[in-house]
């Protein structure tokens, strides 16, 4: 009885041991397969029947430039199947003393500096070209010769207060018009959510190309193209489903989540100005600056749009001008201090995903504000709306551009 | 930004540049010696006194970075300026000299400038391939085997017969192959000879070339033996002169049509690294050739002195008298003769005066000493 009982105890629990134990066994045997495989290609190596005794193909992009007065200081990153050798630098085609940090071969998608004693004129161009062992030339332009600031307090507190300038102010200065808007009809509304979506497309169409421009430039082993779209997709997919978790947003929320994509664009924005600053090739006249705050006071008319018919507190206000441009700062400071290519493709991927977010949230809270649904689309002051805003974002663009 | 660490690097490349200074400064005395000196050991003694230092700082930091392993290109930059290949040297039965060269062309992976390797196709496994040097009158059998990837020949700059020409059709060997060229060597000269399969620019860019001289006869130029015998090898008159073979060439390595490098003799910078040594008091003679493919015109400037040019060495008095410049076309080539006799002993720089050429290879230092007694 005793025994039988075991037995009967011991059953139940035995059953599903072995089934999580055949479980494991369908999880070990294609690993093993996997392992199995990976040995027979190690040691047969059938690749080496392709070798044809070409040189290896070799990549290398240059992702920060420092101008200083010991010289010129490049950062580089090596592509390619192979570690890359730098056998020799020239400048202006010269060839040119250099030192590498670290030295030797440079293994696949590692980095090292460059450091060249050159002494390169104020306000001129300057090419570098990079010499490999195999006899392959990498070119940088350097377009306009100026010094890279230095960092310390002093810069990176000027460079916030161009970055409050650029992104904060304006965006507040944009959410002052709320009163004078606070007024409107349904044509009003219409007009004002067809800005904020015209503006968006404006900058959802920047922010992508910018972004697949800066992928161009970086490195082949982070798949710039690739990785562009699938971050514009995972943070548009993200935003939606954080924002539709209570249903679709209006009001706040809305309003929270078009700050939040002009924020990610202005960190984008603010990455490509740092970076610039870095790279020492910005002449930001106080034309660029005027540019930037009169293209981003859309912005933060943008933003008011669907706090029309709420009437948020003052600090609420404060809170979104700060998430839709306090980021612009600290781009700045990242752009500066640690620009490559592809984290700027990157910031402004992600931005890109969540402008098309809030794109898509305008535009069905304009549909469905006051019932009409999709004909609030086309109505004579959504088009309008959607014109203007494209326009006037197209327009202070132009001030903008060098 | 303070890691960078260059201060390591640079003093391990000075202690590399001073450790192969010295051991270049004796492949450069033992090159002297074969231009007609006996002073090898003095020599020796000059090149540890002057480092490696001394004459890169001559050049600031416009150089290249490192040294060339010539051990594994398998020709020293010093000995191509004195070595000629004067042939085997036999009868025939009138009684003239018949001079038999044996020239084997293969493929060769070559360090043309500190790290960069140039798949370079070779007359004996030299960038140019052998200074062949003979006498006006000479029966000339070049024995050529082509052991190469791809169909070469050798043409020569002289008087022939048409199926010596060594272009396709007349003297084109495939790899595996052999063709024998016979030929008198006439005029006498400063010539060159150089690969014309085609594509002819890729054949030449690759490295197919060198320096072919015709010495005067002294017997046929009785009006001006002297002369005819200062220029004759093997002469006593001759032996007075410091002779140096410099051919000016290029390389593209990236396949742009445009040459990464330039250089006399091949390897960047090699004469500005290691100077070449020059006695005082003894006339020098350059037979100098330009074979730089893409670009259409290379010169030759000397500082602090002036020279004398025969172009194309066909005759026994200068063609230009008293210049610091010449300009070659491509395969234009000419001898220059000029002395430090009044000068004091230093560091004379030559180069061409394209400064692109000079600052991507092509430069190089003589460094006069005075005579030993």
């Amino acid at each position: 009885m005793n025994e039988v009982s075991h037995i009967t105890a011991a059953n139940p629990t035995s059953g599903p041991a072995r089934k999580s134990r055949a479980a494991l066994l369908w999880l070990i045997l294609p690993m093993a397969a996997l392992g199995l495989a990976i040995v027979w290609l190690v040691a047969t190596n059938p690749l080496q029947r392709f070798g044809n005794g070409a040189p290896p193909v070799e990549a290398l992009t240059f992702e920060r430039t420092i101008l200083s007065d010991d010289g010129i200081r490049v950062l580089v990153r090596a592509g390619g199947s192979e570690p890359m050798t730098i056998a020799q630098v020239q400048v202006d085609d010269a060839y040119w003393q250099f030192t590498q940090a670290p030295p030797g071969p440079i293994s696949r998608g590692a980095t090292a500096w460059i450091h060249l004693p050159f002494p390169w004129v104020l306000g001129e161009a300057h090419a570098i070209n990079i010499v490999t062992n195999t006899g392959a030339t990498f070119e940088h332009e350097i377009a306009v010769a100026v010094p890279t600031p230095a960092h310390n307090a002093k810069s990176l507190l000027s460079q916030a207060l161009l970055g409050v300038a650029v992104g904060l102010v304006p965006v507040a200065i944009g959410m002052m018009f709320y009163p004078a808007l606070s007024g409107v009809g349904r044509d009003g509304m219409d007009f004002l959510l067809a800005l904020t979506v015209g503006l968006l497309a404006f900058l959802l169409v920047d922010a992508a190309a910018e972004a697949f421009e800066l992928a161009g430039e970086s490195a082949a082993i982070f798949q710039g193209q690739a990785m562009v779209w699938l971050a514009a997709a995972a943070s548009f997919l993200l935003l939606m489903a954080v924002g539709r978790r209570q249903g679709a947003p209006s009001g706040l929320a809305l309003a929270t989540f078009i700050a939040l994509g002009i924020g990610l664009h202005n960190l984008g924005e603010g990455l490509a100005i740092g970076a610039a600053f870095a790279a020492g090739a910005a002449g930001l006249g106080a034309f660029l600056v005027l540019g930037f705050m009169a293209h981003n006071i859309t912005e933060g008319i943008g933003i008011s749009a669907p706090l029309l018919k709420k009437r948020p507190a003052l600090w609420v206000f404060a809170a979104l001008a700060l998430l839709a441009g306090g980021p612009a700062v600290v781009g700045l400071w990242i752009g500066s201090l640690a620009y490559a290519p592809q984290w700027s493709a990157l910031a402004l991927a992600v931005g890109a995903g969540a402008i098309l977010q809030v794109m898509v949230e305008v535009a069905a809270y304009l549909m469905r504000s006051d019932g009409r649904g999709s004909a609030a689309l086309l109505a004579p002051a959504t088009i309008a709306g959607l014109t203007t805003g494209v326009a006037f974002m197209y327009g202070t663009a132009m001030l903008v551009k060098i | 930004m303070t890691r960078w660490g260059p201060f390591e690097i640079t003093r391990r490349g000075l202690l590399w540049g001073s450790v192969t200074a010295a051991g270049g400064s004796v492949i450069c005395a033992s090159g002297s010696s074969v231009a007609q000196s006996s002073h090898l050991a003095d020599h020796s003694a000059h090149s540890a006194a002057s480092p490696q230092t001394g004459h890169g700082s001559a050049h600031g930091a416009m150089i290249t970075v490192g040294e060339v392993d010539e051990m594994r290109n398998g020709f020293e930059t010093a000995k191509l300026l004195t070595e000629w290949d004067t042939g085997t040297v036999s009868r025939l039965p009138d009684g003239r000299v018949l001079r038999t060269f044996e020239v084997e062309g293969y493929d060769k992976e070559i360090e043309i400038a500190p790290g960069i390797m140039f798949p370079a196709w070779t007359y004996n496994g030299r960038v140019p391939g052998p200074s062949l040097r003979a006498t006006e009158g000479d029966r000339l059998r070049i024995v050529f085997r082509n052991s190469g990837s791809h169909p070469h020949s050798m043409h020569f700059h002289g008087i022939h017969a048409a199926r010596v020409d060594g272009v396709p059709g007349a003297g084109l060997t495939d790899p595996g192959g052999e063709f024998v060229y016979e030929f008198d060597a006439r005029p006498f000269g400063c010539h060159l000879y150089h690969c014309h399969a085609l594509p002819l620019k890729r054949h030449i860019q690759k490295g197919m070339y060198g320096l072919f001289v015709v010495d005067p006869d002294p017997a046929r130029h009785p009006e001006l033996a002297d002369i005819a015998r200062s220029r004759l090898l093997g002469t006593p008159e001759n032996a007075e002169w410091q002779e140096f073979a410099m051919v000016m060439n290029g390389f593209d390595t990236n396949f742009d049509s445009e040459n990464e490098v330039y250089a006399v003799n091949t390897v960047a910078h090699a004469y500005m690294k290691r100077p070449i040594r020059i006695v005082r008091d003894r006339p020098v003679r350059i037979y100098l050739a330009n074979v730089v493919e893409f670009d259409p015109i290379n010169s030759f400037h000397l500082h602090a002195n002036f020279f004398d040019y025969f172009d194309q060495g066909t005759t026994l008095t200068p063609t230009l008298k008293t210049v610091d410049l010449i300009t070659q076309c491509q395969a234009q080539r000419g001898i220059l003769e000029f002395s430090f006799k009044d000068h004091e002993p230093g560091l004379y720089m030559f180069h061409p005066h394209q400064s692109e050429f000079t600052e991507l290879g092509w430069s190089g230092m003589f460094d006069v000493v005075e005579a030993i007694a």
